[in-house]
């Protein structure tokens, strides 16, 4: 494979310092892709114009060009043929990375990926597994016509023998990419669109990590907001908000949906007493219902309120001059939080 | 590179070279079957009926759950697997256990499946032999990946791809042969066109000229072979398998054949199709003509007949010692092998299982 001969020369001296850059979320995602191919040449990159294009979104920018077309390349317009291709690419020994174009164009690839990556492993007793990472641009926000804004992690986090993941700042898009393609396991990795073009510090250097820890990234005393991906922002706007009007809210970053990090979430909620899930996607059978049962099953004696979620409603996602109703907004947490038995305090 | 209409064509009439009657076809006399080759069939074929018959009779002792029979297309079978060399894949369907018994993974491993202790029974990296897929024609893109893989690695591997006709219908045929034939992929599509889906006739998947010339539209030269020809089978397969591994990609083989049994036992085939079109088929098994042909050669005595149908019998026996012993399944591999490590979710859930296994074992001694 042309890939042996073109492998930058840092993957030889990785101890070499790289430091931090500010890069957005794209270009984190594109330079943990970068990585891990060149540390890793069965490391393939595959869909729908990811090769010379670089992806509508450009989170391939450049791999072709770099790594041959061998390693990041376009296929036919089909992606249940997508999936089920890499499935026998990781059973001959493959890591692919395949990009599903948007988040409702991967609904063609869900026999695929729910009878045959997320069983393989399974159905053979460990012979055989599917270390394939299913990246998809996921979510509203962008003002995308219909099709284009899906939350579909639901669908995902239901089946067992799936990781599912979703960054909401370029540091963890980095080290979260580069731990999907280096587990032994499929991991669905939910990109937010909203979040492509914001901007953060990335450490190059941070140590490896495994999928399934959530973080509090902002600590607070009163209540708990519990969010992932493109909701984790708005809620750390929230909190500031709260703030203001002194409140202190803690904000934990679920950061991997499966597996699901209770120990720091429960021992989040139990330090406040009080939680809302806030999500993108419609709240009926959601994520953010699986999080509020957990939450209440194992910490109902230190709750003072019931656990509330703040959702998308259970309607199809609305064209984008209604997109902010359905989105999760400040206000909307804000009026939720006031709404947790404060006068029981 | 586009290839002209003509060089996809299948050919007229599906390849014959044994007719019925156990003669050579003109096309037959020409192509000069191997004897060896003919002869090492044979056995398979007589080992594969017997491992039919043994395992339709298993499920009506209740052994097994359940039994896809494959009497009828045992030529099909054993010429899928013989056709292929050791680092080949094979990519079966849950019809094609003799397939993968004639490729020498263990019989009792195989009915794993359908006597319910787990769902793949055997090792696929063993025997290169995917597990058996259920899902119509969702593994047929696992092996075009599998080809892919090995082409990447500058392998010469071929792999061969089982599906049946009412597959053909399905998204996943389509895109498997279309990504075959745009990265070149090494792989035989291998459809045995048996003329039922469950209940539903050929004509009600597909008004195509034949299955075959479904190839044309993804620019995938297609054959088709009487499927109740193991010389015929040998021949086309082998042509195929012999053309992938020269780099010249994928191909289209349709097998007639017939599904002479029920879909499984739980199907009632009267309810479909009449006996008599079942009976016509009992001329033309696939059995029979290598038979008369190999007597006819002077290479099949009864003596020799005789040993094969004991070699057969003495696997039979293996498969019943095997399927009437009862293994007590370990209730801790359902949880695993569901992600390489299991999650802290799954060790509750596995933990559960054992308290309740726990206290049922301590209600039983308290007894």
């Amino acid at each position: 494979m042309t890939a042996t001969t073109q492998a930058p020369a840092e993957t030889s001296t990785p101890t070499a310092a790289r430091g931090v850059e500010m890069l957005t979320m794209a270009q984190a995602l594109n330079r943990a892709l970068r990585d891990s191919m060149a540390q890793d040449e069965s490391v393939l990159v595959f869909g729908e114009d990811v090769g010379p294009l670089g992806g509508v979104f450009r989170i391939t920018d450049g791999l072709t060009a770099e790594f041959g077309e061998q390693r990041c390349f376009d296929t036919p317009l089909a992606e249940a043929g997508i999936m089920g291709f890499a499935v026998g690419l990781a059973m001959n020994g493959m890591r692919p990375v395949v990009e599903m174009q948007f988040d409702a164009f991967a609904y063609p690839a869900f026999e695929q990926v729910v009878s045959h990556v997320a069983k393989l492993r399974n159905r053979t007793r460990g012979a055989l597994s599917a270390p394939i990472v299913i990246r998809i641009p996921y979510a509203g926000g962008i003002g995308g016509v219909e099709h284009h804004c899906d939350s579909s992690e639901a669908y995902y986090a239901h089946t067992p023998g799936l990781h599912v993941v979703s960054p909401s700042t370029p540091a963890d898009a980095y080290t979260l990419l580069r731990a999907a393609i280096a587990s032994p396991d499929p991991v669905v990795f939910l990109e937010p669109k909203k979040l492509y073009w914001a901007k953060g510090e990335v450490d190059l250097d941070a140590p490896a990590e495994e999928i399934g820890t959530a973080r509090v990234v902002r600590e607070g005393t009163d209540a708990t907001l519990i969010a992932y991906g493109p909701s984790v922002p708005t809620a750390l706007e929230a909190a500031e908000v709260a703030a203001t009007e002194g409140r202190s809210l803690q904000v934990v970053d679920i950061r991997s949906i499966v597996p699901f990090d209770d120990e720091t979430v429960c021992a989040a909620v139990r330090s406040t007493g009080r939680a809302v899930v806030v999500a993108e996607a419609s709240g009926f059978a959601s994520v953010a219902s699986e999080i509020a049962a957990r939450v209440t099953e194992r910490c109902f004696h230190h709750l003072a309120a019931p656990v509330r979620r703040v959702t998308g409603f259970d309607i199809p996602y609305p064209p984008p001059k209604l997109e902010h109703f359905q989105l999760p907004s400040v206000d909307r947490i804000l009026d939720t939080v006031d709404e947790l038995n404060w006068e029981d305090a | 590179m586009q290839r002209g209409v003509e060089s996809l064509l299948p050919s007229e009439e599906p390849v014959q070279h044994l007719g019925a009657d156990g003669r050579l076809t003109p096309l037959g006399e020409s192509a000069k079957p191997d004897d060896e080759a003919l002869l090492e069939g044979y056995a398979a074929l007589v080992a594969a009926r017997r491992l039919n018959d043994q395992a339709y009779a298993l499920v009506r002792q209740g052994r097994l759950a359940v039994y896809p029979s494959s009497h009828g297309q045992e030529a099909c079978q054993v010429a899928a697997s013989l056709v292929l060399g050791r680092r080949d894949w094979l990519f079966p369907t849950y019809r094609d256990s003799a397939a993968v018994v004639a490729r020498g993974v263990d019989p009792v491993e195989v009915l794993v499946l359908l006597k319910g202790d787990w769902h793949a029974g055997y090792d696929p990296r063993e025997h290169q032999v995917a597990p058996q897929a259920t899902p119509l024609a969702t593994q047929l893109l696992h092996a075009v990946g599998v080809a892919h893989a090995a082409t990447l690695r500058g392998e010469d591997t071929v792999v061969m791809a089982l599906c049946g006709d009412g597959a053909t219908s399905e998204g996943d045929f389509h895109e498997a042969l279309n990504f075959a034939a745009v990265f070149k992929c090494p792989v035989v599509f291998f459809v045995q066109n048996n003329e039922y889906a469950i209940s539903v006739p050929l004509a009600r998947q597909s008004v195509a000229p034949s299955l075959a010339h479904k190839g044309i539209g993804y620019g995938i030269p297609g054959e088709r072979v009487d499927g109740n020809d193991l010389a015929a089978l040998l021949s086309v397969l082998g042509d195929a398998v012999t053309r992938a591994r020269d780099g010249e990609g994928p191909q289209l083989v349709e097998a007639h054949t017939y599904r002479m049994q029920a879909h499984t036992n739980a199907d009632d085939a009267t309810r479909y199709r009449n006996d008599a079109d079942v009976q016509a088929w009992v001329h033309r098994d696939p059995l029979t003509r290598v038979e008369t042909y190999l007597r006819e050669r002077g290479l099949l005595d009864d003596a020799k007949a005789a040993d094969l149908a004991e070699a057969a019998e003495v696997v039979a026996a293996r498969v019943r010692d095997g399927l009437n012993t009862d293994v007590e399944p370990d209730h801790r591999t359902l949880f695993d092998h569901v992600y390489a490590r299991r999650t802290p979710q799954l060790e509750e859930q596995a933990a559960l299982v054992a308290d309740e296994l726990s206290r049922e074992t301590a209600t039983e001694e308290a007894r």
